[in-house]
């Protein structure tokens, strides 16, 4: 994936998570913020996560790749994000 | 040598003041949980000892001694008390697991006033609901949740104070917000503990039933008692161990047994306050070198999905005692734990408004993997026959689990609700509200709910809620909700809906959806499925039949449909 696209689209699921699940206007959430393991987003709300990558990149992510791991940081996500779209 | 005595030698003789007596409790003297927590401990020549290793998320980390707990609940209560803070006052706790909530829970029982834990995460929603229904006077809360709190404040006219725990700039504050930080606080040293009685209200948790808003459940300083007895027979805490229980305080586990028993017994425990990671987890036992351990299956079964592999890279020959609560511990975890750990993770079966374990695997006691156990002593349990209410004596047979009320944590009542707490009897028998079959050995063994209510990772969440909330959305016509299978949490939240005209189904508005409900409710009452449906199944009379989907969902018979409006 080209290096511009990879940008939008980590751009785009922060600005998702930051939007959705970030309550406290003082908190910064970059690419590396952890967001499971903070407890940023919890496990129950990873499952909305999950559908909104479905949603917009069109992909489908067999639950047992949805791990808490794969969801701690928007570079993880992306990464994740990357290895199902274009298949 | 066996290390414990037998189930029939527990139970011979068995009686309450066996906990009166080691706590130095006489009927009709004073009895303050708060005190009992700390004050006594530390007369006990343990004020040095550690009662609370806390890590939070960044390895931040801090502990406490009996002593420090001590001062923290007297500074805490000093404070409540300048703002005129009174007995019987409710102040609710909504926090996450940081120190300030394990401390302002002595510090509110100390003043004789009653302490309201909320979970952190609950939206606005079920916030207010609980709030308003409490008529809470004080909320402790932390800046990340001010906003919600700031969301219903105009609605809540008891609501005097939000106290915020953490550094805000004074700029920042509203009217009615005030700071409080321990750290910065005198210590108070001393302090007129109120003289709470065996039934002064002492803690006010809410649970969710079928049907209406969930209710507070009240207890009362008394309950000390089972906490106490409970946590050194089952958990089979000692002087020298290291114990953490995984539970939240904003539910009953966490406050039975991740505060006033372990306390009570003068037992050091840890917390650790990040999102859930096994590796966290495993780490977590490793440095603080945990002895007991009590978590609950969906935590458990996170695990076993982590592999096997994972635990081998950590050092946890420390653990000693394992158990587990909050819904039904499927026998594959337990074998595992055995494999994994080298012990059994025991099951416990109780609930928010029993206060303390009733059902359960003691320690020495055989386990039957998959079984819930046999009643604490003290305890007459039975299964009832759901038309005649009266014990089923065939092994194995199933019905309703039911006690005899009278042991010490018992719920005195639902707040302000007392006539859904008279429901909750029948024949003299105290209705759980779940089912199971006792076997021929005398042990339980778990089916599921008597009603609709829905157990997600050990969590109750009420369709009726759920079902309200949607109905809020512009796009949602009609709703049912009920449960669907999960590996993970035993089962979540499923939604059909139908939409009012001029709404189109698709997956963005059922993400919309389901966000709608995190935030208004919590992430635990979010739907993790949304089905859009032409028209939802309903009797002639109108009413919506939750149970022909949950039978499809679970690929149950649906039973009799005669009354269905379209058969």
């Amino acid at each position: 994936m080209e290096e511009n696209n990879l940008n939008e689209m980590k751009e785009l699921v922060l600005k998702y998570v930051i939007s959705e699940y970030i309550d406290d206007d003082d908190v910064t959430i970059t690419y590396e913020t952890p967001l499971i393991s903070s407890g940023y987003v919890d496990s129950f709300s990873m499952v909305s996560l999950l559908v909104f990558l479905e949603n917009k990149f069109n992909i489908k992510i067999p639950p047992s790749k949805a791990t808490p791991e794969a969801f701690d940081s928007v570079n993880n996500i992306v990464a994740l994000v990357n290895q199902y779209l274009n298949q | 040598m066996p290390d414990h005595p037998s189930y029939d030698e527990l139970t011979s003789g068995f009686s309450w003041s066996i906990a009166e007596k080691e706590l130095e409790y006489t009927p009709g003297d004073i009895i303050n949980i708060g005190w009992l927590c700390s004050d006594r401990i530390c007369q006990k020549g343990k004020a040095a000892k550690v009662a609370l290793y806390y890590e939070g998320f960044g390895g931040v980390r801090k502990q406490y001694t009996f002593n420090d707990i001590r001062l923290a609940g007297n500074t805490i209560g000093t404070f409540l008390r300048s703002l005129g803070i009174t007995p019987g006052d409710r102040v609710c706790l909504f926090m996450d697991r940081i120190p300030e909530l394990y401390l302002s829970f002595l510090g509110i029982l100390k003043i004789g006033a009653i302490v309201q834990p909320l979970f952190s995460a609950f939206g606005d929603e079920s916030l207010f609901v609980r709030l308003e229904n409490a008529e809470t006077r004080a909320v402790i809360t932390q800046k990340k949740h001010l906003s919600k709190v700031r969301k219903i404040r105009s609605s809540l006219p008891d609501l005097e104070y939000v106290i915020i725990v953490d550094k805000v700039k004074a700029s920042e504050l509203e009217p009615g917000e005030i700071l409080f930080n321990l750290e910065e606080a005198e210590p108070v040293e001393q302090f007129d503990i109120h003289p709470t009685l065996a039934e002064t209200p002492s803690v006010l948790h809410y649970t969710s039933g079928t049907t209406g808003q969930p209710k507070g459940v009240k207890h009362v300083h008394y309950s000390v008692i089972s906490q106490y007895l409970t946590t050194k027979w089952v958990l089979d805490l000692r002087d020298d161990d290291i114990y953490w229980c995984t539970a939240d305080p904003g539910w009953v586990t966490g406050t039975s047994y991740g505060i006033i028993g372990p306390w009570s017994l003068g037992a050091t425990q840890c917390v650790l306050d990040t999102g859930f990671s096994a590796q966290a987890w495993y780490r977590f036992i490793e440095n603080y070198r945990v002895t007991v351990w009590y978590s609950a299956p969906t935590a458990i079964r996170s695990l076993m999905k982590a592999g096997d592999d994972l635990v081998n890279e950590f050092d946890l020959s420390s653990l000693r005692h394992l158990a587990s609560v909050g819904e039904p511990l499927n026998s594959e975890a337990v074998i595992w734990s055995g494999r994994v750990f080298g012990k059994q993770f025991h099951d416990t079966f109780w609930q928010t408004e029993t206060g303390s374990i009733m059902i359960t695997n003691f320690p020495g006691m055989k386990i039957k993997p998959g079984s819930m156990g046999k009643p604490f002593p003290g305890i007459t349990g039975a299964v009832l026959d759901p038309v005649t209410y009266t014990p089923i004596e065939e092994p194995g047979k199933a019905g309703l689990i039911a006690f005899r009320p009278g042991w010490p944590s018992m719920m005195r009542t639902y707040w302000r609700n007392e006539e859904k707490y008279r429901e909750k009897f029948v024949n003299g028998w105290y209705l759980s509200g779940d089912r199971s079959g006792i076997d021929n050995e005398g042990y339980y063994w778990f089916i599921g709910r008597d009603d609709d209510v829905i157990n997600t990772g050990g969590h109750l969440v009420s369709p009726f809620e759920v079902e309200s909330a949607l109905l809020e959305h512009p796009a949602v016509g009609e709703s049912a909700v009920t449960s669907k299978p999960d590996d993970i949490n035993m089962e979540v939240v499923k939604a059909f809906i139908t939409l009012k005209p001029g709404f189109t189904a698709g997956p963005d508005l059922e993400l919309e959806i389901m966000n709608f409900i995190r935030k208004k409710l919590s992430p635990l009452a979010m739907p993790q499925d949304v089905e859009f449906l032409d028209s939802l199944p309903k009797t002639r009379s109108g009413k919506i039949m939750r149970r022909v989907l949950h039978a499809r969902e679970w690929g149950e018979e649906i039973g009799d449909i005669s009354t269905l409006e379209n058969d």
